[in-house]
């Protein structure tokens, strides 16, 4: 195979995937005549859709913005602590154990708790997707900030800099790989917790939605919200992915260096 | 001698000073890394320190440029006491640490946005800055490789461009710790060339920590043997040799037995402190 080809078909793979997946699904549903209140076909998830595109988009307008406001806070929050962590060892002593204990609560037995102080809606949603997205943004930041070499650390401070040199130098350069990897974790974390907010505690939203389909027996209609939260985050993903690529490409261009001055 | 030195007039003489300076890392039982080390640098002069491994020999640069206080004794650089990190210095390592976002051009200039009061005027004069570093790169063989990431360049490229990095800034003390440790032996000697070239025109202080006795008589004026841990200066030799040296004069009679006889020191303060340690064994 020759290489142009074999690029094309890696940009083509996902989407083989995906008709493949749904080609089998359709098969199986067809072939066992499965009820469509227990595996509703594609066909039938994607008239579902239809039917009810207006409320299904208002509602996934509603989760995305709340799960960017949720993620826009995480990052605020998540780096200021990861650069804490990462650069003052008692912060780090005095923080870690505290924070693995946030994280490691069920959100979902958080929401009540939030619903009792901020009511239902946006402000629970936002709060649940802030909660289980900082997390890893702060520990990939304090990973990145603990991977500078101290030789570095020594040329610098010979020469005079300040911590805050440092940081601004060497430490937020050298730590932006692990925080963009941590963002397409937390991108997708923050999609879980506004619908898991929505399921327990809103009158709008995707979670919502599917809470009420459910509760109708209305199946297709329920996948097509999973499908509609899927397509979102593979969105989000995908620009962060992108971002990534535009900003830390030093970090992975690594491996094609070889062939770039293989001449 | 360290009342002459204190007097303003004597200072400029003598640039690096220890005296009996010790080094106890992990409080007071812990380990004597330096014990009693005595040198003097003059200003302009290169020095070598060499010695056996782990005699502490990186200790020293850390204490030299006050990135770490000593336990013992008393450091002066320039005429005052160091009691805390200097702020004029370059340093090189064996490993080159330049920023992998960063071209070479942008990483040799990485100190002058740093140092005062060349971080303020960096923006007003960049295209003085510029020349300037690339002057410098051009001088260690790396004209035509600014816009290079570092990890295009070979280990030797990288090591030229680290030696930019430490000297960009004009610094008045340059610290090099093993700089040449990771290059195979023909790089190794081309770069002992381009140093040599560097410090003749530029003449700052240097202090080389090496454990190449060959490297060390080719660049150095002074040559510190240390001992096996706690370190501590066993001998001191002046390197006559005419300059600029070259990889032929390695070669020659003087140089050999300068070498050999700096060598038999280091055996025997290694056969030393191995029968220390036996002793200590039994």
């Amino acid at each position: 195979m020759t290489s142009r080809n074999w690029r094309r078909l890696n940009v083509a793979m996902p989407w083989l995937v995906i008709i493949g997946l749904l080609v089998v699904w359709q098969a199986i549903v067809d072939l066992f005549g499965i009820a469509a209140f227990v595996l509703p076909a594609p066909t039938a998830v994607w008239a579902a859709f239809l039917e009810y595109r207006d409320a299904i988009l208002h509602n996934a307008l509603f989760t995305l913005k709340n799960t960017m406001f949720g993620f826009a806070l995480g990052i605020v929050v998540g780096v200021i602590l990861g650069v804490l962590i990462g650069s003052f060892r008692l912060v780090y002593s005095g923080l870690y154990p505290l924070l693995i204990g946030v994280n490691s609560v069920p959100k979902a037995a958080v929401v009540p708790i939030l619903v009792l102080w901020l009511g239902i809606g946006t402000a629970p949603a936002i709060a649940t997707a802030f909660l289980l997205c900082f997390f890893p943004i702060a520990v990939n930041v304090a990973t990145g900030l603990a991977t500078v070499e101290p030789e570095l650390e020594d040329v610098l401070r010979s020469l005079g800099a300040s911590k805050l040199d440092i940081l601004r130098k060497v430490g937020l350069p050298r730590s932006m790989p692990y925080f963009f990897a941590s963002l397409k974790v937390a991108i997708t974390l923050a999609f879980v917790g506004t619908v898991i907010s929505e399921t327990l505690a809103s009158n709008d939203g995707i979670g919502y939605l599917m809470l009420q389909a459910s509760s109708q027996f209305r199946v297709p209609l329920m996948f097509a919200g999973l499908g509609v939260i899927a397509i979102m985050g593979i969105a989000t993903y995908v620009v962060f992915a992108l971002l990534e690529a535009r900003l830390t490409g030093w970090a992975t261009r690594r491996q094609d260096a070889p062939l770039a001055s293989g001449g | 001698m360290q009342d002459a030195a204190g007097g303003l007039g004597a200072a400029p003489a003598k640039f690096v000073e220890m005296d009996g300076v010790a080094l106890r890392y992990g409080g007071p039982d812990g380990t004597l890394a330096l014990d009693g080390t005595t040198l003097s640098v003059a200003r302009g002069e290169f020095a070598a320190v060499v010695g056996p491994s782990g005699c502490g020999k990186s200790s020293l640069m850390k204490l030299v440029t006050g990135l770490m206080p000593c336990t013992g004794g008393s450091i002066r650089v320039a005429g005052a006491d160091v009691d805390g990190p200097l702020k004029i210095v370059g340093m090189a390592f064996q490993n080159p640490t330049l920023l992998p976002w960063r071209n070479t051009l942008l990483n040799t200039m990485l100190p002058l946005e740093i140092v005062r009061p060349h971080r303020h005027r960096l923006r007003q004069f960049k295209d003085k800055y510029i020349a300037q570093a690339k002057e410098l790169l051009a001088a260690v063989g790396l004209a035509g490789f600014e816009d290079k990431q570092p990890w295009m360049l070979s280990g030797g490229m990288q090591q030229r461009a680290s030696l930019c990095r430490a000297l960009i800034h004009d610094p008045q003390l340059l610290m090099l710790d093993e700089p040449f440790g990771a290059l195979d032996a023909f790089t190794r000697e081309e770069l002992w060339g381009v140093l040599q070239k560097l410090w003749l025109d530029r003449k700052f202080t240097c202090v080389l920590v090496t454990h190449d006795l060959r490297e060390a008589a080719y660049l150095a004026d002074v040559i510190f043997v240390m001992s096996a841990r706690p370190g501590r200066i066993v001998a001191t030799h002046r390197v006559g040799l005419p300059r600029p040296r070259t990889v032929e004069s390695t070669f020659d009679k003087p140089f050999i037995d300068l070498v050999h006889a700096i060598r038999t020191e280091i055996s025997r303060v290694r056969d030393e402190a191995g029968l220390a340690a036996r002793a200590k064994a039994v």
